[in-house]
C-alpha cells in the first residue's frame, strides 16, 4: 500500500475524511445564560474628567485650562463628552452608551500602574493570595460553564479571568494557516492523545470561524464595519469577541492601552479615545441583534489628577469615570453621585473623589443580568465588597 | 523502571540532541551537576550588581526628565531615555538568549532545568519595562548558584535579594512599633513573609496560620532595599522584641543575623522538606507523585539538613522517576528549547538574533504559548498541570512556532524521517514515523514531530 492509500482509504486508520473533525468546525458547548457582559480594561489610568468633562462644575475650567478647549458635545447641562468620543454619540442618543462618574477601585495613595491594574482583575485589595481575577470567581458560582463560556482575547495576559473555572484565551493575530495535508497529518499525530486532540480541534474550530468570517466580510462591501481588521489591533480583537459572543461565549475581556497622558494629553488622548469608539462600534455591528443582550463596562486601573500638569497632561490620580454601552443597559445619562471639584472635595486635595466602587457597578450587572445573588457578589466574586445602591443604569 | 537515557535527557534535561549524548547513569547526572558550571562559564549572564543600567541610574534619568519639561534641556533628557530603553532592551536579549541557549547546547541538562525550576519556585517578577531585565540577573545571583548546594543558602540569597525585597514589597514593611514605625505611622506589609510561609518555605497546609505570619513580616522588618543604598539593614526599622514562628522563639536582637539564623532554621524543618520534595517530584515526574518518592526525598533533605544535590540524587535515585507513562509536558520555554537543541542548533546561531527575530521567533511566540519570558501572573509562579498549557491558544502557538521558526536556525532542516529518531528517540510511535515521512514539506515534517505527543510529554 502507498502512503496515501494507507492514509485516505481509511481501512488502517479509520480517519476517512468526510468525518474528520479536524476539516469541519465542531459544536461548542452552550452557556448557561442568554446575556453577554465584555469588560474592556483601559490600562494605562484614563483621564475621565477629560472623556466626559464636567462643563458645569464651577471649578472645572480653572483647573483644566488648555484640555477644557470649548470642543466638548454636550450631554445634557452639565456634561460634555470629548470630541474623541463623538462617534459614540449616535449610541448615546439611542440610550445604549452611558457613563458612571467619580468611581474607582478600592485602590487608595499608592497610584502605581501595576499595582492598580492588579487590584482592578482581581476585584480586591489582597492581590497576592492566589485567588485569579474576579470574573473568574464569577464563573465558579455558575454550575454548567465550559471553557467557551469565557474569553480572554489578545496577547496580553488577563489577569482578570485567571483562576480555576475554565476559560479560553485567544489571541485572533495566532496563525494557524495550515495546509490541508498538514491538517491530516496532524489529526493523525494528535489523535491519541485527547488532550492534544482536543485542544487542536478547538484551535482549529476558532481559526475556522474566523476564517469564514473574514470570507464572509470581503464579499460585502457594503458592510465596512465588518471588513477584516488591522491585526493585533483592539478592533480586530471585538470582531472576534463578537464572533464568538455571537454564539456560545456569553464573557469576553481584552484591553484598550494607550491612556498614560502625562503630556501633550490634547495630541494623544483623542486617539485613544476614537480606538476605543471604534473598537464599541465594531463590537455592536458584530454582535447584531446580541447587542441588545449585552453589556460592555470599560473599566481603567485609576483616574487622573483634577488639575492639569505643567507640560498640558494630567498624573496619576484617583476617582474616574466607566464608560458603559450595549442594549442590556440604560445609556443616555451620566450615573453616579458627583462629589465636587473644589479643592476641599478632592481626595487629597487632588484627585476626584471616588463616590462609588466599579466593583459595585460589575456586581450588579451580574446580578441584574446574569441572575448571581447579592450573596454571591459580595462573597464570593468581590469578597468584602458593599454592593449599595443600585446604580441608575440597570433596565 | 529503571535508569532510561531518553528518559535522562527529556524528563530530567533538555532535551535530546543530534550532537549531545544522553546522560549514561545517574551517578554521572549527579556528577556533572556536583561540578563546575560550565555553560555559564561559556555564556555569561551578569548578575544584578553588574547589570547596567542600574536602577538608581534609570530614577536618575527619569527625575532629570520630569525637572526638564518644558525646559531647554527637555531634547536631551528625552534622548537620554530612548538611548536608556535601548540598552534595557538589550540587555533583555543578551539575558533571554543566553539562557535559551545554555537550555539548548548544555552537557548538563539537569542543571538548567533546576535553575528554571527554583526561579519559578522564587517567583520574582519586574515591574515594568525598567526592572524586567533584572530578573535573569536575579536568577544568576541567587538561585543558580545554589541549584546543587544547600536550600537554607538558596533562600538567604533571595531574601537577600533587591528584587525580591522590591517584588513582595519588603520595601514597604517598618516594624509598627520600631522607631520609623512610630514616627511615620506606617506599619507591617506582609507580602514577603506570607509567600515565604505559603511558598517558598513551609507550605500550604504546613500547619502555619496568621499569627505565623505576623510575626514572620516583624521579624523580616529593618530588612529593605533601595536604589541609592542598595541591600539595608536598618535596626530603628525593626519591631522591637523576640518573635515567635510557628512555635520556636528567635532573637530579640535588632540584627540581620537574627533573620538569616532564623530562615536556616525553617529551611530545614521537615515541613520545608516535605514541602520542597513534593513540589520537584511534581515538576519533574508528575502532578500526582508515588508518596514513596516524596518521602524518599524528604528523609534525604532532613538527614542532609537541605542538601539539594542529596534531595534531587533521591528523586533520581527512586524507580518511580523512571515510570514509562510521561506524565508531564514540556513547558512552552523548554519546548522550544529542546526544539532546537533536536536540531542541533549552535549558540552562535542563538545569540546573533536581532530585535526583530527575537521577537518573532522567541517572545511572541512564548506569548502565545502562555509563558511570557519571565512574566508569569503572580508570585506562584507557572502552572504544573499539562492541561493548563495545551490550550487551544497554546497548542496552535507551539504549532505554528514548529512550523515557521526551525528554518530561522538552521542551514538546512533535517530529513523528517531521520529527525523523528533524534527528538523521541527509538520509541517513535508509529503514525508519527509516518507522518514524517508523509510531509509536503521538510518544514511540515519537522514541525509534525516537534508538535507530537511524544516529543511534548516527557
Amino acid at each position: 500500500m502507498d502512503r496515501r492509500g494507507f492514509l485516505f482509504g481509511g481501512a488502517a486508520l479509520g480517519c476517512s475524511l468526510a468525518a474528520s473533525p479536524f476539516m469541519t468546525p465542531v459544536a461548542l458547548a452552550s452557556g448557561p445564560w442568554d446575556n453577554r457582559l465584555v469588560i474592556i480594561v483601559l490600562r494605562g489610568a484614563m483621564d475621565g474628567l477629560d472623556a466626559v468633562r464636567p462643563l458645569g462644575d464651577p471649578d472645572y475650567a480653572a483647573l483644566r485650562p488648555t484640555l477644557n478647549d470649548g470642543k466638548a458635545l454636550a450631554l445634557g447641562d452639565f456634561w460634555g463628552l470629548h470630541p474623541g468620543l463623538s462617534d459614540l454619540m449616535p449610541l448615546w442618543q439611542a440610550g445604549q452608551m452611558g457613563v458612571m462618574h467619580a468611581v474607582s477601585t478600592p485602590y487608595r495613595d499608592g497610584r502605581s500602574h501595576f499595582d492598580g491594574q492588579d487590584i482592578l482583575e482581581a476585584g480586591s485589595l489582597q492581590i497576592n493570595g492566589g485567588a485569579g481575577g474576579w470574573l473568574n470567581r464569577m464563573m465558579s458560582v455558575v454550575p454548567g460553564m465550559t471553557a467557551e463560556t469565557a474569553y480572554a482575547l489578545g496577547q496580553e495576559n488577563m489577569a482578570i479571568l485567571q483562576g480555576p473555572a475554565p476559560h479560553l484565551r485567544w489571541a485572533p493575530e495566532a496563525k494557524f494557516d495550515l495546509s490541508p495535508q498538514m491538517r491530516r497529518l496532524l489529526e493523525l499525530t494528535l489523535h491519541d492523545d485527547a488532550m492534544f486532540r482536543d485542544a487542536a480541534l478547538q484551535a482549529v474550530s476558532i481559526a475556522d470561524s474566523l476564517a469564514t468570517e473574514a470570507m464572509a466580510a470581503e464579499g460585502d462591501d457594503l458592510d465596512m464595519m465588518m471588513a477584516p481588521a488591522k491585526p493585533g489591533s483592539e478592533a480586530n480583537l471585538a470582531q472576534f469577541a463578537a464572533a464568538r459572543l455571537r454564539e456560545d461565549t456569553r464573557i469576553a475581556s481584552f484591553s484598550v492601552n494607550g491612556w498614560d497622558t502625562h503630556q501633550a494629553q490634547a495630541n494623544s488622548l483623542p486617539k485613544t479615545l476614537q480606538r476605543l469608539s471604534q473598537t464599541i462600534l465594531t463590537l455592536r455591528d458584530g454582535l447584531g441583534p446580541v447587542w441588545d443582550k449585552t453589556a460592555v463596562l470599560c473599566m481603567t486601573e485609576f483616574g487622573r489628577t483634577a488639575r492639569e500638569n505643567g507640560t498640558r497632561g494630567t498624573d496619576h490620580g484617583t476617582g474616574g469615570a466607566m464608560i458603559y454601552a450595549g442594549g442590556a443597559l440604560r445609556g443616555g445619562q451620566v450615573v453616579g453621585r458627583w462629589p465636587g471639584l473644589a479643592e476641599a472635595d478632592l481626595f487629597e486635595r487632588r484627585d476626584l473623589m471616588p463616590t462609588g466602587d466599579v466593583r459595585a457597578a460589575a456586581g450588579w450587572v451580574m446580578q441584574n443580568l446574569f441572575g448571581l445573588t447579592a450573596t454571591q457578589v459580595q462573597q464570593i466574586v468581590f469578597p468584602g465588597l458593599d454592593l449599595g445602591n443600585a446604580p441608575g443604569f440597570l433596565l | 523502571m529503571t535508569f532510561d537515557p531518553i528518559i535522562a535527557a527529556t524528563r530530567f534535561g533538555t532535551g535530546l540532541s543530534p550532537v549531545i549524548e544522553p546522560p549514561w547513569d545517574t551517578e554521572s547526572m549527579l556528577g556533572k551537576l556536583g561540578g563546575p558550571d560550565q555553560a555559564a562559564a561559556l555564556m555569561p549572564i551578569a548578575g544584578f550588581e553588574a547589570t547596567t543600567p542600574t536602577l538608581a541610574f534609570i530614577g536618575a534619568l527619569n527625575k532629570a526628565d520630569r525637572e526638564a519639561r518644558g525646559t531647554d534641556g527637555e531634547a536631551a533628557a528625552k534622548e537620554a531615555i530612548r538611548q536608556k530603553n535601548r540598552e534595557l532592551s538589550d540587555v533583555s536579549r543578551h539575558n533571554t538568549l543566553s539562557t535559551l541557549a545554555r537550555c539548548v547546547t548544555a552537557q548538563d541538562g539537569l542543571r538548567e532545568r533546576l535553575t528554571l525550576f527554583w526561579a519559578d519556585h522564587f517567583t520574582v517578577i519586574g515591574r515594568g519595562f525598567n526592572q524586567r531585565h533584572l530578573v535573569t540577573p536575579y536568577i544568576a545571583d541567587a538561585i543558580r548558584p545554589h541549584v546543587a548546594g544547600r536550600f537554607a543558602d538558596m533562600v538567604k540569597a533571595v531574601v537577600m535579594h533587591p528584587m525580591m525585597l522590591l517584588y513582595l514589597e519588603q520595601t514597604r514593611s517598618l516594624g509598627p512599633s520600631s522607631p520609623q514605625g512610630l514616627k511615620s505611622g506606617r506599619g507591617l506589609n506582609e507580602n514577603l513573609a506570607r509567600e515565604l510561609l505559603e511558598l517558598h518555605l513551609i507550605g500550604v497546609g504546613g500547619g502555619y496560620d496568621q499569627t505565623d505570619v505576623t510575626q514572620m513580616a516583624e521579624l523580616l522588618t529593618g530588612l529593605s532595599y533601595n536604589a541609592v543604598h542598595g541591600v539595608t539593614y536598618r535596626a530603628q526599622q525593626a519591631e522591637p522584641g523576640a518573635e515567635v514562628v510557628m512555635g520556636r522563639r528567635y532573637s530579640a536582637d535588632s540584627a540581620l543575623a537574627t533573620i538569616t539564623s532564623a530562615l536556616e532554621d525553617i529551611a530545614i524543618r521537615p515541613e520545608t522538606a516535605a514541602h520542597i520534595s513534593r513540589k520537584l517530584a511534581v515538576h519533574f515526574v508528575s502532578d500526582t507523585p508515588d508518596p514513596d518518592l516524596i518521602a524518599g526525598m524528604s528523609r534525604a533533605f532532613v538527614d542532609s539538613g537541605g542538601d539539594l544535590l542529596a534531595v534531587t540524587g533521591a528523586m533520581l535515585q527512586h524507580p518511580a522517576a523512571w515510570s514509562p507513562v510521561r506524565a508531564k509536558v514540556r513547558q512552552p520555554f523548554i519546548f522550544i528549547a529542546a526544539g532546537l537543541r533536536a536540531l542541533g542548533v549552535r549558540a552562535d546561531r542563538i545569540m546573533p538574533l536581532g530585535n526583530g527575530q527575537f521577537k518573532r521567533h522567541l517572545t511572541d511566540p512564548l506569548r502565545l504559548m502562555g509563558q511570557p519570558f519571565e512574566q508569569p501572573v503572580g508570585p506562584d509562579g507557572w502552572a504544573e498541570e499539562p492541561a493548563a498549557w495545551i490550550t487551544p491558544q497554546g497548542l496552535a502557538g507551539r504549532i505554528s512556532w514548529a512550523v515557521a521558526s526551525p528554518a530561522e536556525f538552521v542551514d538546512t532542516l533535517p530529513d523528517p524521517r531521520k529527525f523523528v529518531q533524534t527528538a523521541v528517540g527509538p520509541t517513535a510511535p508509529p503514525e508519527l514515523i509516518f507522518a514524517a515521512d508523509a510531509a509536503e514539506s521538510l518544514a511540515d515534517g519537522v514541525a509534525l514531530v516537534l508538535t507530537s505527543p511524544a516529543f511534548q510529554r516527557i
